[in-house]
């Protein structure tokens, strides 16, 4: 039987294109939830966002009542940080849920800021996306004049004040330390830990990140409970995540399901299937930081589980993008964009990140514009092995943040799916710039 | 150019919603960028006086932010994704021809950038961070067209709203209900 969605977080934007004037917001049944939360002890709010089993959906999948829990309980201020710089190649539901409810994420604040005891959050919106900062202003303002942030909301004594704060083009600043340090007006550069965020960070204070699809849940494990939104879901990925779909499917887009359902049903059940009748050669899983896997029965027959998918076959579901590629599509060349994706987006705080990205970028370059040489696939590994030592999943690291090895992940994928086709093409371009005498390099 | 005024007023009060003031240093040179087209040395040295740091800092900042403009830029700032969703449904093909049909242009600043967390819609691009998706090398032209001829009311080269009806968002998702 075909699945269809389950609209937990996405279900007022499918009754309304307006959710994000107030009116339209409160009609649908908003705030009501963060009053009732401001009536609540706030340990209690933890503890149900304990039971609910939710993970951050930002990419690290890590529980997010246990996050919470991490802060010392004695240490104020403490602030909580959205995290709406969305960059992952191939993801877009922070956007449309900022674009289409900014309201619910606001109210997701508000319940979260109360549950962790914070009365200043910030969002960090990525600079690009101009009209998502025009909606979640206005909505902001709006919401404070109808005393829902501000001081003594609702007559609660809680008091909330929010700052959204516009990044300026910088994929590492999704990252939570690099973001705290644009944040407080430096280079986005990512910083080592310990001491984590929980007990040292922005402005050295204690400090929760979280991404905006995990806060714009809470407001709802708070109404249906947290035991309840544990019933949905497979066994530790719990209830619904948005996943966005991309690529060569006929209908591209988000769709919020139950976490279990297989990678086959949500490429042909919800996308439409591949554009022209056509089959999957492979999709990337999780974003461009992930492995990636093939069109074989097994592969699309793994459930959407989030240990699952690294057990078995050492990839992740990341931030929720997946994209689906034909069998039209060169894999050489998808792996040279994203190389050179991280090749551009290194900060260049450490050195196998700094200069592994840009080799891996150059050399499939080579290799994908018709100059490779049958070295060069191996090449690359011992290139990638320096940056992530073992080349496994979950990945081990020789720098500061997991960018560095994360651009490991493309290179990877081609030695294990598509191995014959690379050295063959490589084989073919070496003996033809042999032959032609034609032996010089592409500039790069 | 020195802030106006008006925006001086509205830099101090960005700089109050902070706990720290070297935090305004990126909304400052957002709205620096906005008043003048891209963010000058002048510029970034009142920041450094507003936020109380020396401009070097201002700059070591700012130099790390693709958005930050340091030299002119044309007044429409056309931005276009070639990342691995666009790349394959043709995204640098519309790059190349708009790089090519507006090269000589000093009012169109053609740039490459990378994923704009709108794949749906690919390939897509934005005209000063106004996005346009779904299209082909020719209707990218016509959009840029009609950006030029002023029938398209363009944001400023950092993407603040200049007339308040695009708030309704005419190309992004309207009518589209999440996966539809
Ligand atoms: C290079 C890099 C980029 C990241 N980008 C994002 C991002 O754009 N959005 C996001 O929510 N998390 C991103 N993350 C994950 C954050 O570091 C952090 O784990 C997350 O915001 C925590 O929120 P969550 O627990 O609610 O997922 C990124 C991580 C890395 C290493
Ligand atoms: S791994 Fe790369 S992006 Fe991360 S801190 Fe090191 S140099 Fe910067
Ligand atoms: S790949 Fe072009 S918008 Fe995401």
């Amino acid at each position: 039987m075909a699945v269809s969605e389950t609209r937990i977080i996405t279900r007022r934007m499918n009754e309304s294109d307006d959710n994000h004037n107030i009116d339209t917001y409160i009609s649908l049944g908003g705030y009501e939830v963060a009053k009732r939360a401001l009536r609540m002890n706030p340990d209690d709010i933890v503890e149900s966002v304990k039971t609910s089993g939710l993970r951050g959906r930002g990419g690290g999948g890590f529980p997010t009542g246990m996050k919470w829990s991490f802060l010392p309980p004695d240490l104020f201020p403490r602030y909580l940080v959205i995290n709406a710089d969305e960059g992952e190649p191939s993801t877009f539901k922070d956007h449309m849920l900022i674009v289409r409810d900014p309201h619910q994420l606001i109210e997701g604040i508000i319940c979260s800021a109360y549950a962790i005891k914070s009365n200043k959050a910030f969002i960090y919106l990525r600079g690009e996306l101009a009209l998502a900062y025009d909606r979640l202003s206005t909505a902001l303002e709006q919401a404070k004049q109808k005393g829902f942030v501000g001081n003594d909301i609702d007559g609660s004594g809680f008091d909330l004040d929010i700052v959204i704060h516009r990044g300026a083009g910088a994929y590492i600043c999704g990252e939570e330390t690099a973001l705290i340090e644009s944040l407080e007006g430096e280079r986005g550069m990512p910083r080592l830990r310990p001491p984590f965020p929980a007990i040292a960070g922005l402005y050295a204070k204690p400090t929760v990140v979280n991404n905006v699809e995990t806060i714009s849940t809470v407001p709802h494990i708070i109404d249906m409970g947290g035991d309840k939104y544990a019933e949905l879901g497979v066994n530790k990925s719990t209830g619904t995540r948005i996943f966005s779909v991309s690529g060569h499917v006929n209908k591209p887009g988000n769709y919020e399901v139950e976490l279990g359902i297989t990678f086959r049903q949500l490429i042909n059940d919800l996308a439409g299937g591949i554009r022209n009748n056509g089959k999957v050669k492979f999709f990337i899983p999780g974003g461009g930081s992930s492995q990636w896997l093939t069109g074989s029965d097994e592969h699309l027959d793994c459930p959407l589980d989030m240990d699952e998918v690294g057990t078995r076959f050492g990839v992740m579901l990341g931030s929720g993008a997946v994209m689906v590629y034909d069998q039209s599509t060169d894999p050489i060349l998808v792996a040279w964009r994203l190389a050179k994706f991280y090749a551009h987006e290194s900060c260049g705080k450490c050195t196998p990140c700094r200069e592994g990205t840009g080799w891996l970028e150059k050399v499939l370059y080579r290799m994908s514009h018709g100059q490779g040489r049958e070295i060069d696939l191996d090449m690359l590994l011992d290139v990638g092995d320096n940056i992530s030592p073992g080349l496994n999943a979950p990945f081990s690291q020789t720098t500061i943040c997991p960018l560095g090895p994360s651009s490991v992940s493309c290179v990877v994928s081609l030695n294990k799916f598509f191995r014959d086709e690379v050295l063959r093409r490589c084989k073919s371009s070496q003996s033809e710039a042999e032959m032609t005498g034609n032996n010089e390099e592409v500039n790069v | 150019m020195a802030f106006t005024q008006e925006n001086r007023e509205k830099a101090l009060a960005i700089v109050e919603k902070y706990p720290y003031t070297k935090s305004a240093i990126l909304p400052l040179a957002h709205l620096a960028q906005d008043q003048d087209g891209y963010l000058s040395e002048d510029a970034m040295r009142e920041i450094a006086e507003i936020v109380q740091v020396s401009p070097a800092e201002v700059q070591g900042t700012c130099s790390f932010y693709t958005m930050f403009k340091r030299k002119p830029v044309g007044k429409l700032l056309v931005s276009v994704c070639t990342n691995v969703t666009c790349l394959v449904l043709g995204g640098p093909e519309i790059h190349e021809t708009l790089s090519n049909k507006y090269a000589l242009d000093e009012d169109v600043t053609i740039e490459e950038v990378e994923c704009l967390a709108k794949c749906d819609g690919a390939p897509c691009f934005q005209v000063n961070y106004e996005f346009i998706e779904k299209v082909s090398p020719q209707d990218a032209i016509d959009v840029v067209e009609e950006y030029k001829s002023g029938e398209r009311v363009a944001r400023t080269v950092s993407g603040t709203l200049t007339d308040s009806s695009l708030i309704e968002g005419p190309t992004l998702q309207k009518g589209q209900k999440g996966g539809e």
